[in-house]
């Protein structure tokens, strides 16, 4: 991982589009200003993470919890 | 095209019955290719299925259904992705965490898949809304009979 020190107001650029600014710093807060072309989805980590966990939870149900689904939605009528 | 399905054994699909996630979606950033499949006739279920890994089916409902006061407002860059013209060729689903028994299933509020039916794009998308999270009881507002 690059490590860079930097101050109030001062940037980071990535590749020729993504640029990161350090807006504001109180006690343990960072607030960060984060210029990027549109396809780049940017998202607090730990919420890409859930979805990306709730996603693969998602993923890995058992065919017999699919019975159990078919049954219900007759109930669902 | 034949395609393996997790539960609906193979089927035979049309190119046009094909969904495209131009990104994937989060976890499987490669699957960009998925059909949707009603899970039986009368069922409100739907399977998202990927048409390149068998195992990969999720289950995904409306979610209006079953959360009535449920809104999101899609940002300008994910109409501008899905190349969305018309609110009328919006459809939303939501992926559900099936449990068994049925009434514990949650859904992911926070994640809503983002169809437009016009031209088969699709997207998870993530909702900076504290009002959703990934998983909600499904049944928070009906009774299961």
């Amino acid at each position: 991982m690059l490590v860079l020190t930097r101050k109030l107001n001062e940037s980071i650029q990535i590749g020729e589009n993504i640029e990161i600014t350090v807006l504001s710093v109180q006690g343990d807060q960072i607030k960060l200003g984060i210029k990027a072309p549109k396809d780049i989805e940017v998202h607090r980590k730990e919420v890409y993470m859930s979805i990306q966990e709730s996603n693969n939870e998602a993923a890995s149900i058992l065919p017999n919890i699919l019975e159990i689904l078919k049954n219900t939605s007759k109930n669902l009528k | 095209m034949e395609i393996s399905t997790k539960y609906h054994g193979v089927i035979e699909a049309e190119p046009k019955d094909i969904v495209h996630f131009q990104n994937g979606i989060p976890g499987f950033l490669e699957e960009k290719s998925f059909i949707l499949l009603k899970l039986d006739q009368d069922s409100p279920f739907y399977i998202l299925q990927s048409t390149n890994t068998a195992e990969l089916g999720f289950v995904i409902v409306n979610p209006f259904q079953f959360f009535t006061t449920y809104e999101f407002d899609l940002s300008d860059n994910d109409k501008a992705q899905l190349k969305l013209e018309s609110e009328q060729d919006v459809a939303v689903y939501t992926i559900l965490n099936v449990k068994d028994p049925f009434e514990d299933s949650t859904a992911n509020l926070q994640a809503p898949v983002v169809l437009n039916t016009s031209n088969n794009e699709a997207k998870q998308i993530i909702l900076n809304d504290p009002r959703y999270q990934t998983k909600q009881l499904l049944f928070a507002e009906k009774v299961v009979k």
